[in-house]
């Protein structure tokens, strides 16, 4: 039951696609682009899913396709026209179709309600139009019944009847006269295999009328010549007989006449075949195997035994993440090596033209290649990330009573697949805040000469080994009055502080700040913009927010591509080699003897944007030295921490700004708080990476870094 | 020496249980992903019987089926079928098409095999 356990997980990740597309063809056609290609792809995605599920016996889930698919058919054949209304209802359909399979997948209750609420809307649009020409059908039995019906399993040219002599007293005698025309051979019917199935219906004999076959000069290879009269004394009805026929009805002359019930002595062959010069034959239809399958096709088969098998299903393997993740850990300890490599080469002091230096220049080059391509396996694209959100946008339109469309940009653009899922919240966050905060209620819009409908953008692109994803409405914009209001009631910046527009922008980052007036169910979740900036930065993300007072504001994240490697600054401490993560890093300064103050006995700040930011000796607070060195002389570097606040990590020099492949020291060592893990350098030697939030909270001076910033 | 059969569906989990149901038979599976593609695989395969779905991207079963049948190779290759529609005016459709049988999903691996193995006789 493997295979069959295989086949289900291959049908959920055929279902995420198929949702994708409908959800991809369902936005176009709201959008007006309703071609017959697009409707056709919206169509097959639900009815894929259908066919599936069916297959699973996902009864709730077929059902459910089954209505949506009927109500897609009439947007198909034209009758029903995609008004808004329409696709509102389409829309939500598809809403509920991914909440049911997803339900199916994980096997969780599903919202029956809603799914039931939505059944009933699609009957509405499919009802309308259903009922006019065929009102009999009673309404609430429909889904069941056509289900069933639909997925009887109905061979119609062969019967399953694997027991043909079971003959029960209610035999009745058919004579059945079949003459097949040329075009019934041409579509593959033979007809052999239907007198061996009309065998199977009872007990047959079959003659073979020969009379119209023409002398040898005048015969067709491909031509059809005979009539075959079966007496069969079966079970079955006439129907059943029928419906084996079925497929070649189009292709011959049949006749199905039953004999009377009584009539108990076969019919004579029929006195005008009898007549005929050419003998009657008699022919019994075998039973399981037969001669006559065409020997040409046998034989071709035997010719290719050999030919190499064509393996057309989509490209795609499916490997463990594990396995993935050990081959990049791999190619993580390739980088190092060869780093170090390079850097004894270097040491050796070859010659930049000698034969080991340019190999070595090569092997540098592949390593770099390597490591994109393993990092590429764990990519994967942003749009089903992007999907979802369209999701939200829909619900939120719902919610708020406001126009609002979401238009997305480089949803192909691949990211690690951890960074995807990690971004959903935030991301969800900043789309509701960007519909309910940004984009204004539509008679505000209209009177100021805007489109009553607004704009969400949403979009991804590469940009120098990040990716930057950016969400901006088209909105009012950020209201600085009232944000730095707001900052000031909440005593995050004094009553007097001089702000530019950007700083302004910026206080929305710190924590405690909501703008919502009324707290909305939609963005008043109890988070605010900083625990979106908090996850971004946590991913090694940087987010800044620009606004144009009326024409709306945009939220740019910039992201690493992976979580394997850090954009590091490598300094020097007292000897050590320690890795800054560049994230968390908003300025570095040489400072001057007046920018040091001291505060009580040992505690020092240094002046910053008209604050003051708690100096920390990063030498002494890991124990490399006894005292605090001098900053002056040395490098100040200004980090902000998950809270928005700023400290000044002292360090003797900066040495270098390069990518650290990240070794997890709670794996290899143990947990030390303040750092976050380790990188092996060029020379080969272990540096720390410091992590610069709990680093400041160990220090036991973040508090008084907002003290300090607010007494100033 | 196994007989090839071809199957032509756009849904990999409908490719996926016609393989496990057909290969354990002991056929030997070629899989297409549209009509387009079936038609192309059928430059290279000369398969006993062609099962295939009815919707698909680029080339529908009715299409694939009306130009398996233009191919003098094809002409008695049986073709069946497999699809969620069942209505008599598909039916018709696929008859017209050239069709050989029809067969409605989700099918029953074993009845599934039986009906191949009939046609294919």
């Amino acid at each position: 039951m493997d295979t069959m356990a295989a086949i289900r997980e291959t049908f959920f990740q055929e279902c995420e696609d198929q949702l994708g597309e409908l959800e991809l063809g369902l936005v176009a056609m709201d959008e007006g682009d309703a071609d017959s290609e697009v409707v056709n792809a919206v169509f097959r995605a639900v009815h894929s899913i259908k066919g599936g599920a069916g297959a699973f016996k996902l009864d709730r889930l077929v059902r459910f396709a089954h209505t949506f698919e009927t109500a897609l058919d009439l947007i198909r054949s034209e009758q029903l026209a995609p008004s808004p209304a329409v696709m509102k209802t389409l829309l939500r359909s598809a809403d509920v179709l991914a909440d049911l399979v997803k339900a199916a997948r994980v096997d969780e209750p599903v919202d029956e309600a809603r799914s039931q609420a939505l059944i009933a809307e699609l009957k509405g649009l499919t009802g309308a139009l259903e009922e006019a020409p065929a009102p009999a059908t009673p309404d609430d039995d429909e889904p069941s019944s056509v289900v069933t019906e639909d997925f009887g399993f109905q061979p119609l040219l062969l019967s399953i009847d694997d027991e043909p002599m079971l003959l029960e007293p209610e035999t009745t005698r058919f004579t059945i006269t079949f003459t097949p025309r040329q075009g019934l051979y041409r579509k593959g019917n033979e007809t052999v295999r239907l007198m061996r199935e009309l065998a199977r219906l009872g007990e047959a004999t079959t003659t073979v009328d020969l009379d119209a076959v023409p002398t040898l000069d005048a015969l067709d290879p491909e031509g059809a010549y005979l009539t075959w009269r079966t007496e069969l004394a079966t079970t079955q009805d006439a129907a059943a007989i029928e419906e084996l026929f079925e497929f070649v009805i189009d292709d011959c002359e049949l006749e199905i006449v039953a004999a009377p019930r009584d009539d108990a002595p076969p019919p004579e062959p029929a006195p005008e075949l009898d007549s005929a010069d050419a003998e009657p034959r008699d022919v019994r239809a075998p039973r399981e195997e037969t001669q006559s399958a065409a020997p040409a096709a046998q034989e071709t088969e035997k010719s290719r035994p050999d030919h190499p098998k064509v393996e057309a299903a989509s490209p795609t393997i499916r490997v463990d993440l594990d396995r993935v993740d050990r081959l990049i850990n791999l190619v993580g300890e390739l980088v190092i090596n060869q780093a170090m490599l390079s850097q004894r080469v270097t040491e050796a002091g070859l010659a930049r033209s000698s034969g080991v230096a340019a190999g070595l220049g090569a092997l540098e080059q592949l390593t770099r290649e390597i490591q994109e391509g393993v990092m590429a396996i764990r990519a994967q694209p942003v749009k089903p990330l992007f999907q979802r959100m369209s999701r939200i946008v829909r619900e939120l339109t719902d919610a708020t009573g406001k126009s609002v469309r979401l238009r997305t940009e480089g949803e192909a653009t691949e990211v690690d697949r951890t960074v995807i899922e990690r971004l959903a919240d935030p991301l969800t966050h900043m789309i509701r805040n960007a519909v309910d905060h940004g984009v204004e209620a539509p008679e505000t819009r209209e009177a100021v000469g805007k489109p009553g409908q607004g704009e969400v953008k949403l979009s991804a692109a590469h940009r120098s080994g990040r990716i930057v994803i950016e969400v901006s409405d088209d909105g009012a914009g950020i209201d600085r009055q009232r944000v730095k209001a707001i900052a000031i009631k909440k005593e995050l910046i004094p009553a007097d502080a001089q702000l530019t527009d950007n700083e302004i922008d910026n206080l929305l980052f710190l924590p405690g700040f909501s703008t919502a007036s009324k707290i909305s169910n939609i963005s008043g979740r109890g988070v605010g913009m900083d625990v979106v900036k908090r996850s971004i930065q946590a991913l090694g993300g940087r987010i800044s927010i620009s606004s144009r007072p009326g024409q709306g504001s945009t939220f740019s994240m910039s992201l690493p591509l992976t979580l394997a490697v850090l954009d590091g600054m490598v300094v020097k401490v007292a000897d050590q080699t320690l890795v800054v993560p560049l994230t968390a890093i908003v300025e570095t300064l040489r400072p001057k003897p007046g920018d040091i103050h001291t505060l009580g006995v040992n505690a020092r700040v240094i002046s910053d944007r008209g604050g003051f930011a708690p100096l920390i000796d990063v030498g002494q607070e890991l124990g490399y030295r006894p005292t605090s060195a001098d900053p002056i002389g040395g490098v100040v570097l200004i980090v902000e921490t998950e809270v928005s606040t700023r400290c000044a990590l002292v360090v003797d020099a900066i040495h270098d700004q390069r990518q650290v492949v990240i070794k997890s020291l709670e794996a290899n060592y143990r947990q030390v708080p303040g750092i976050a893990a380790a990188t092996i350098l060029g020379d080969g030697r272990v540096a720390l990476i410091l992590d610069i939030d709990t680093f400041v909270a160990r220090t036991n001076r973040g508090s008084q870094a907002s003290e300090v910033l607010l007494a100033s | 020496m196994s007989m090839t059969i071809l199957t032509v569906d756009d849904s990999r989990t409908m490719r996926d249980m016609l393989k496990v149901a057909l290969t354990e038979a002991g056929y030997r599976v070629v899989q297409a992903v549209d009509g387009m593609h079936g038609l192309e695989v059928l430059e290279q395969e000369q398969p006993r019987v062609i099962i295939t779905d009815i919707n698909m991207p680029k080339l529908d079963g009715f299409g694939f089926i009306e130009n398996v049948r233009k191919d003098q190779r094809f002409l008695g290759v049986p073709i069946l079928v497999l699809t969620t529609e069942s209505s008599a005016e598909k039916k018709s459709q696929a008859r017209r098409a050239g069709a050989t049988g029809w067969i409605v999903k989700p099918f029953d691996s074993v009845k599934l095999v039986d009906v191949v193995r009939r046609v294919a006789a």
